[in-house]
Formats: C-alpha cells, structure tokens, sequence
C-alpha cells in the first residue's frame, strides 16, 4: 500500500505542474484512501494526475475543494464509481472508461469527459460545468439541473437516455446524440421541467413527454449551441466516426418548458 | 365567484379612541383598513383579516380589537366551522389548501401529560446560583470505546473521535431557509446563534455569500432535495451538514417556494433564476434507498474533507425508528426528527393535519430502538416540532434526545402571533416576507436580542428544573425516564413514552 502513491520516474508534481503527471495506482486503494492520496497532492502543487487501476472508487474529485480554488487535471484510467466529481469545483476529470451512478451530482464547475457510458442519475442538480458522455447513460439524467447568472451547466451524451430525463429540470442545456442508432425511447422525459433546454437527435412522441413540455424542431439559434456543443464532443472523442455535418444534418428536436412555475395554479389562495 | 365563507374575525375599532391616524391602513399588508377622506375614518374589510393582530398592538390610540367572529353555522359535531369553509374555499377554486406554521389541531400533547420529578431530603437539590450546571452539549458520533495512554503525565487518545458540534445549551434552531423567511429574520437567527453559542440551520435556501465568514462558525447548513445554494464553499463554512429528508408539517412531500418569492437576492442565494417557482421534489432524486442515503451521507463528508458531523432530518411517522436505525447504520452522525407539529412556512393542510406522530412518542421510540440496537452512541438526536417552554426541552431529553431544535418558538420571540398566513408572503411581522417594505420592519438587533435573550431564560430555567432534580449535568438527565412520571395517559402511551404513571 506504500508505494500506491508514486510520482512518475524523473516527474515532480511541482506548484506549475510539471511537464508529466503524478500518478496513483489505486489498484490496492479504498475509496477514502484514494481520495486522501488526491487532495494531498493536490495541496502539494500537483496540478495533473493520472490515476490507473481504478475499479469502483467513489467520489472521486470530490474532496478537492479549497477557498484557494485549487484546480487538477484528472486521468481516471478504469471504472469511476459512484459520484464521481459531486459537488466539483472547478476541476476536469476524463475517465477512460465507464462511470457507475451519480457522475456530478450536485456538480458547480469544472469538466467531466467519459470515454465510455455513465450509469443512472447523471449529472443530478448539477449547476454549473459541462459532461461529456461518449456512448449512452442510464435512468434519470439531468434531473432538476438548473442554471443561475453566468452558469449554465451543459450535458452532452453520445449514446441515448432512458427513463425521466430532466425531470424537474430548472436551467442548463442537454443533448443527447443518440450516435447508437437507438431511438429515443424513453419516456416520462423533463416531467415537471421549469427551466432549461433538451435537444435530442431524432423526434419522439409526444407520450414520451410530461405534459409541461413544448416539442418543436429546433431553430437556427438552437443549432448554432449545438454546433458548439457538437464539436467540443468530437474534439474530446476522436474515436468517434463521424463528423459534425454528419451529425448535424439530422433533425434535432427541441424540448423546452412552458412555464417556469408549472404548479402555480394547485393552490387555493 | 361571491365568496361563501365568513371572514374569520371581526374588527372592532372604538370610533372614540380612533385618532384617524392612519397607522393600521400602512400595517396591514392584507390591505383590510383603508381611510375614507368623505368621513375623515376608517373602514376595515374583515374578509381579508388574517388575525396577526399587528394593527392591534401598533394602533397608538389601542382603538382595535380583532377577535374571531362571532358567526355561526348551525352548531353540528362532525361539520365544524373549519370543515364547511375549508370545502367552500375549495369548491371557489378547485386548489389544494395551503397552510402555514405547525398542526393547530388537538391531538394530545404529551409534554403537557408528564411531570417532573425534585429531590426531597435525600439527595439534596443543587443550586444553580451557587452550584456549577453543565449545560454543554456534544452533538456527533462517539466512539464504541476509548483508548486512552497515560505516559509521563501526558494523556493520549488513540481513538479516532468524530467531528461533534459543541452547544452551550441544548437548544438549537430549526431549519428556516431564506425565502421562506426574510433577510432580516435569517439574519437575526443567525446572530443570536452565535451570540449565545448555539446554531442555526439554513434550512434548504443556501447561505448568502456575504454570511458565510461572520455566521459559517454557527451554521448547520442543509441539502435537501431541491439541492439550492449548494457548492463546496457553502458546505465547508459551516460546522455541520444536514441531509433534510422529511419535514414533520408535511412528510413524505416536497416544497413549492412560489416564484413571487424568488426574489433577485433570494435566487442568488438558492442560485435559481429569478422569479421561478424553487420546486423540492419530494424524494431527493439520489436516494432510493438506505445505500443511496449512505452514498450521499459519505459524499457530504468527502467534499467537507470529514471535518463536519452529518445529520439526516427526517419526519416522525409509523415505523420510522427501523428506519432510522438504518439511516444511524448508513453513517448519519446526528438523527433530527421533527414530529406532527413541527412548523412550516407553507403545507398542504391536509398533510400538515394528518400525517405523522407526535415529537413525545417518536424521541422515546426512537431512542429505545437504538438503545436495543447498541447504536445510540453512534449518533446524537435533535428533536423538533412544538417544542414550547424549557420543561418541554427538559422532558425531551429526559425521553432521550440530546438537544431541541425550535422553530416557531423562535419566531414567537420575534414577533410571529402563528397566523398561519406565511405562504401569502404579506406577513406583517416582517418574518416570512420578501417584501423590502415588510421585511424592514424587523430589526435585525432588536429580533436577535429577543432571541438571545429567550435563549438565555430557558437555560437557566433548564438549569433550575436540573438542580431541583439533585441533577448538575444534563448528561445525567438524557434518556433518563425515571424523573418522569405520567398523567392522564393511557397505558400503551406510557408504556411508548417508557414512562410510569404518577404515584408508581
Ligand atoms: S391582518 Fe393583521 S394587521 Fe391586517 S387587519 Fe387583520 S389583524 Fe390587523
Ligand atoms: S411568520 Fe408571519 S405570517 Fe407566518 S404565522 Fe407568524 S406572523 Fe403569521
């Protein structure tokens, strides 16, 4: 377990970072330990570290806060596990691999790039920051993100989605590229939304959506955020066989609220 | 539609005294007085009148006298006044009723049905004026056991001892989010925590920017499942973190803060969009289970780096003890359970009046069940709902809680007179208002000496009732159910409560 924490030969992880990065192995490593290692270096200077062998780790990126607004750059190689970056503040992680649940719960800021899918709850509460899933997610993604100000929290998924996306969604951007051919055929999606914009490559039905969303097709401006969004996916996944003409030539549906107080009317006064 | 429904009170203005000053008109936010320039008087539209008597004890002249009308439906056992008006308001506008504060209804109040115990002849009572009373109070996780080395005079702990909060008096203040309530009344909880070394809880609206140095050190901040407010910063300032599950106004449902409340400042704080509504669903979306509870409990304690002690609030209802054992299990270091007539700014009334148990019945189970379990070191436990007097904390944690939250009794001390009326935003008091001209009227030193000072009353209350025990720690008092005695109760209550009745 001593040698879990070892910087690369010839490598100090050095207050301007270095040129390489500290690594942990955290074959051996509980989730707290894990942890322990990364804001230890962190507080060291370190400014990017790689992380191998990890398998089901929590909350990793987690424990990196500081009034001083430390910020890494993280290399997860392996299986993130629950709650990777909640409540993160300002860092970027890329996992080379799939993420379990919870992948930035509650997320402030900072970047989460998956090279593989991510499981159920997907950047829940999120508020600020931007996720990049390569292939698909699980149930309940993007429930109740919400934007405030200048913050406004972005989503993309490459894959599709299941079951109630963006319930109760309150602000942010999602979109889903559905790239596996799926269809969308999830259902219950932005129930209760009061804020907030989902794009999803394709069309669905209007069952598949609560009854406090509007469905249209998405409108110049709206491909213009797509354009960006698009092409900052393709650049995090070069692996991805496609082009953003290619994925941009489908039509894109637009889900938006219509209202920002969808319970105004269930009380008596 | 012509409204059907009396107005609940009547106005009576003595016309002598009157001075036509005009005060009442500016005090009522209902918009119930208004001057008539012809007569040179004033006029009073009762149908709008919530009773918060505000023009009553402002009128200079003390010309006004509001009291519950006099009118009658035909006198019927099963369809009482409330009953016939609540369907009528409902049949005027197909809504659900809201309603604010704690239950008004009378389920038994257990607190009233049991008695204290003194010392007579042997072990003499003690003299808190004389006598040092340790009122401190730790609230966390305890170890199982200590390891403790003595080596040349220097004394080791070896265990690793969880982060606890420290309270000079048992007494702690519920949960009241900004929004819910004003800058002014956040603000004056917030000095009197700290003034009289105790906390207050943000309750679910996050914390100002500007609060988080001067009021972090007396701060338990809370996540609920709207998840408002929250960053790293937010849950580092404060000293504890509170999961808040359930709300004993109104269990097992989530909260509307209507968007007319959702002021610039307030959505800067819940860190929302100005003007929509701040929906809390009513499950947090993350947790399905004891697991998921779990998963978010150590989540909390990784960004805080497991520096802060984790509480998990949840509602009083059936069955909650088992679950709570589970929620001990999960990693919460601190239980706050708020029963039947814990307080709310605005709850459908038919979850606030019928759904829940009492505060009394649910601090014994509760504590009982982790007794049996060997668990009751492993967290503290904060009651709340209808805590009223510094006997109903005494006998609290003589039932088994270690320390009381209170929230209207907090709200009292600044004014509040539980109109009821918190969910129309137009409270009068200035409490539960985001309207600057309302909120103005609540002074910020003025509210938190009042708050201190209750503070102050009741500890050293406590302390009397604790000397008159022969008691000089409230350590010795905590779950001791012997100093209580029953009365008037049934013997399944007493037998729930763990308590003997009178003259046994
Ligand atoms: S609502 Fe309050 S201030 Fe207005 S008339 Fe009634 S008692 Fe007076
Ligand atoms: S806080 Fe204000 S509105 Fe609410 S019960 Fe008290 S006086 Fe009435």
């Amino acid at each position: 377990m001593a040698k879990a924490f070892v910087l690369e030969p010839g490598v100090r992880a050095g207050p301007s970072g270095g040129m390489g990065a500290a690594v942990i192995d955290a074959a051996s490593l509980e989730t707290r330990e894990l942890n322990d290692r990364l804001r230890e270096l962190m507080l060291s200077g370190a400014r990017r570290v790689q992380i191998s062998n990890v398998c089901g780790q929590r909350y990793i990126g987690t424990r990196l806060y500081t009034p001083e607004r430390l910020k890494m750059e993280i290399e997860v190689l392996g299986t993130a596990g629950n709650d990777l970056a909640a409540f993160l503040s300002g860092h970027k992680i890329t996992v080379h691999g799939n993420a379990q649940d919870g992948v930035g719960n509650t997320m402030d800021s900072g970047e989460v790039i998956v090279r593989g899918r991510a499981g159920d709850v997907l950047g829940f509460s999120m508020r600020g920051g931007e996720i990049y899933i390569r292939d698909g997610c699980g149930y309940r993604a993007a429930l109740h993100m919400k934007e405030y100000q200048g913050k406004r929290p972005v989503l993309v998924v490459g894959g599709g989605c299941q079951d109630f996306l963006g319930e109760y969604m309150a602000g942010g951007v999602v979109i889903v590229l559905d790239l596996e051919g799926e269809i969308h055929d999830a259902s219950f999606i932005g129930t209760g939304m009061h804020g907030g914009v989902i794009y999803l490559r394709g069309t669905v039905e209007g069952s598949q959506v609560g009854d406090q969303v509007d469905i249209s097709p998405a409108e110049e401006a709206d491909m213009e955020v797509l354009e960006v969004y698009v092409s900052r996916f393709l650049e995090r996944f070069p692996e991805v066989e496609t082009t953003k003409e290619e994925i941009l030539a489908s039509p894109f549906t637009r889900l938006t609220p219509r209202s920002k107080r969808p319970y105004g009317g269930l009380y008596a006064y | 539609m012509r409204s059907f429904v009396f107005p609940e009170f009547s106005i009576i203005r003595d016309e002598e005294r009157c001075g036509s000053c005009r005060g009442c008109e500016r005090q009522c936010a209902f918009g119930v007085h208004t001057y008539d320039p012809v007569t040179d008087r004033l006029t009073s539209d009762e149908q709008k009148c919530a009773g918060c008597q505000r023009c009553a004890i402002f009128c200079p002249e003390k010309a006004i006298v509001v009291r519950p009308s006099p009118s009658f439906y035909r006198p019927n056992a099963s369809w009482s006044r409330e009953k016939i008006e609540d369907l009528k308001r409902q049949a005027e506008t197909g809504g659900v009723l809201l309603t604010g504060c704690g239950s008004d209804k009378p389920f038994r109040i257990y607190w009233d049905h049991i008695v204290l115990n003194a010392s007579q002849v042997t072990n003499p009572s003690i003299d808190p004026l004389r006598e040092p009373m340790e009122l401190r109070t730790f609230l966390g996780r305890k170890p199982d056991m200590l390891d403790i080395r003595a080596e040349d005079g220097d004394v080791e702990i070896r265990t690793e001892i969880s982060p606890n909060l420290t309270v000079e008096t048992p007494i702690l203040f519920s949960a009241m989010s900004y929004g819910a309530i004003s800058y002014n009344a956040f603000r004056s909880l917030a000095t009197a925590a700290c003034r009289s070394g105790t906390y207050f809880n943000t309750g679910e609206g996050g914390l100002p920017r500007e609060m988080r140095d001067e009021f972090g050190r007396c701060a338990i901040v809370q996540v609920a499942s709207g998840r408002f407010g929250i960053d790293a910063e937010y849950l580092n300032c404060a000293q504890a973190v509170e999961i808040k599950v359930g709300q004993g106004a109104k269990p097992g449902i989530g909260g509307h803060l209507p968007g007319e409340k959702v002021s610039l400042a307030v959505a800067e704080t819940r860190m929302i969009p100005q003007g929509t509504d701040a929906i809390s669903p009513a499950p947090h979306h993350d947790i399905y289970s004891i697991e998921d509870l779990s998963t978010l409990i150590t989540a909390l304690k990784e960004v805080t780096n497991y520096e802060k002690p984790i509480s998990v609030k949840i509602a009083a209802v059936h069955n909650f003890a088992a679950i709570a054992s589970g929620i001990v299990r999960a990693g919460a270091d601190i239980i706050a359970i708020d029963g039947l007539r814990g307080g709310t700014g605005a709850a459908p009334k038919a979850i606030r009046d019928n759904v829940g148990i009492p505060t009394e019945l649910a601090i014994s189970s509760l504590d009982r069940r982790l007794r049996e379990e060997g668990i009751r070191n492993q967290c503290s436990i904060i009651a709340a709902g209808g805590i009223r007097c510094s006997s109903d904390v005494v006998k609290a944690i003589a039932l088994g809680a270690d320390a009381v939250y209170i929230g209207s009794a907090a709200l009292i001390a600044m004014g509040c007179t539980l109109c009821q009326k918190c969910y129309t935003g137009k409270c009068n008091w200035g409490i539960c208002t985001q309207d600057p001209r309302l909120s103005g009227r609540l002074n910020v030193e003025i509210a938190s000496t009042r708050l201190s000072n209750l503070i102050s009353a009741w500890s050293h209350e406590i302390r009397e009732m604790l000397g008159g025990m022969g008691i000089n720690a409230l350590e010795s008092l905590r779950g001791n159910r012997d100093h209580l005695r029953g009365v008037g109760l049934y013997e399944w209550e007493l037998d729930v409560l763990g308590i003997k009745g009178a003259g046994e």
